[in-house]
């Protein structure tokens, strides 16, 4: 499956990955350095802060109540920001585009 | 002689931070980290967490791929153990006998598990949760296991008890202290978690002291120092750690229990900084207390710092501490530094397992622990980073949220 990341600055570029772990660990594991993604994945911090497509709104998983309230804390929450660490892969995200959100 | 404008010393959160951070900033001289473990850097807090459990493969808590550090010039001496400084020459001195030059010296050490000084400390079966390897032997002799006494009731002990219960194991806990988390929260959190740990099963003991470690080449129990002897395949130790800090010490940097650094992370020996666990600082969230913070939080923020300070944009450490610990179902974050408080205020009942504890000093707030309570964590942040002063009744009203406890203009003051 392909998913396209656009980074802070603007460029995007596709990654092409198996369907499998979240989608914080492929654009950590594709390279993109502006990911911290502190807590490792256990939706502890907002460090992994994405705008999701909202093409794709009803293919990601519902937002959960811990991941809402940690959204929280960030500056730049949009309606469409999610943490990409509660993102599990799956081939109905084929095509997802996120755009990696501002540091808080 | 091999040389590196920046040399890593320490392959943890800090290091690796430190070597991304300064490549974000556009560093493009040469940066070479040295650690002292074989592997690429990794996150330690699922050591103890969903890495001992068998949820996450090792590949999934690399802090970067291994091609990170290639990509971004990182030279990686994985392996190698620094030995002593010489501030002079700017050079560091390998186990094995190399030496390498320096520009600016980045000490990310972290430490090393503090071990136990009684007879058995060492026999097969002890074991210490800081190391991937210290963790792979662990599960290595799991199938073999039915018993384990964990040695310390801390955030390390509780969280490994916490899945070796849940793995069916048969845990006993042993503190020194009279409550378990007693260096780091308050009573309230303690009795919780010790209630909890019980209630899964897990025989905690409170205020005991061990004798000694029992068995001949392999463990076989634990002996208190009321003679009580308890029967175990398996010990770990988590009793805190020692800041591998003493090849800088010998340099002659200040320090102690850590190095001592600046708000800019700079140790008292000229081009060498100092972050993360073994970094003794002054810090603003503990009335300016000299302590060593033992976080992620901690261990890249001060990383960020420095790489700051060496590309020439110097901004000083004043960041609010957070932390965070999973036990079963149970999410604890904690934001800010509870020690030094002289009241702690319930918000939420601890027995619906969601609820926060606010702690203040002198009628300021100065930290939470919240437990399942996400929302307090976020809000609760404004309040210690203002150091506002609060009445225990408001912030005990678990129905009115934390933000709207905020002075309206809380910012100009």
């Amino acid at each position: 499956m392909n998913i396209f990341i656009t980074t802070r600055e603007g460029d995007t570029q596709t990654a092409a990955l198996a369907a499998q772990g979240t989608l914080m660990e492929a654009i950590r594991d594709f390279g993109f350095d502006e990911l911290m993604a502190l807590c490792g994945g256990c939706c502890s911090c907002a460090t992994c802060h994405v705008y999701s497509d909202d093409a794709f709104a009803d293919k990601v998983p519902p937002i959960g109540e811990d991941e809402a309230d940690m959204l929280g804390s960030s500056e730049h929450r949009r309606p469409n920001s999610r943490l990409s660490c509660q993102i599990v892969l799956s081939k109905a995200l084929d095509g997802l585009r996120v755009t990696i959100a501002p540091e808080d | 002689m091999k040389r590196a404008d920046i040399v890593i010393v320490g392959a943890g959160h800090g290091g690796a931070q430190a070597a991304a951070a300064l490549r974000q900033r556009k560093f493009e001289g040469s940066i070479l980290m040295i650690g002292e473990e074989p592997e690429m850097p990794y996150e330690r807090p699922p050591l103890s967490k969903d890495y001992l459990s068998g949820e996450k493969a090792f590949e999934r808590i690399l802090i970067r791929p291994a091609g990170f550090w290639v990509d971004h010039r990182v030279e990686m001496a994985m392996g190698g153990k620094v030995v002593a400084v010489d501030p002079e020459a700017r050079t560091v001195e390998l186990e094995d006998g190399g030496t390498i030059g320096y520009r600016e010296l980045v000490w990310a050490a972290g430490g090393h598990p503090r071990k136990l000084s009684c007879t058995g400390h060492s026999l097969t079966g002890v074991h210490s949760v800081r190391t991937r390897a210290d963790v792979d032997r662990m599960m290595g002799e799991l199938d073999d296991t039915t018993r384990v006494v964990v040695i310390g009731g801390g955030y390390i002990g509780l969280e490994a008890a916490a899945v070796l219960s849940k793995l069916g194991k048969s845990v006993t806990v042993l503190e020194a202290q009279e409550r378990v988390l007693a260096r780091v929260a308050g009573v309230a959190l303690s009795r919780f978690y010790e209630a909890e740990h019980r209630a899964h099963s897990v025989d905690l003991r409170l205020g005991v002291a061990v004798e000694c470690i029992e068995g001949d080449s392999r463990v076989t129990g634990v002996r208190l120092g009321d003679g009580t002897v308890l029967p175990a395949e398996m010990v770990i130790v988590g009793i805190g750690i020692v800041p591998a800090v003493e090849p800088l010490l010998a340099a002659g940097a200040e320090g102690g229990n850590g190095v001592a650094v600046d708000e800019h992370c700079r140790t008292s020996l000229p081009h060498v900084f100092a972050i993360g666990d073994c970094a003794l600082h002054a810090n603003a969230f503990a009335e300016g207390l000299q302590i060593r913070l033992e976080s992620v939080q901690n261990a890249n923020d001060m990383a960020t710092i420095v790489a700051k300070a060496i590309t020439g944009d110097p901004e000083a450490y004043h960041s609010v501490p957070w932390f965070w610990s999973n036990q079963y179902d149970l999410r604890l974050q904690t934001i800010g530094l509870s020690i030094g408080h002289d009241e702690e205020v319930l918000r939420g009942d601890p027995r619906a397992r969601s609820f926060s504890v606010v702690y203040l000093r002198q009628g300021r707030v100065i930290a939470l622990d919240c437990v399942n309570a996400t929302k307090d964590y976020v809000q609760g942040k404004a309040l210690v980073a203002g150091r506002l002063q609060m009445a225990a009744e408001q912030l005990a009203d678990a129905t009115a949220p934390l933000k709207s406890l905020l002075p309206v203009r809380a910012t100009d003051h």
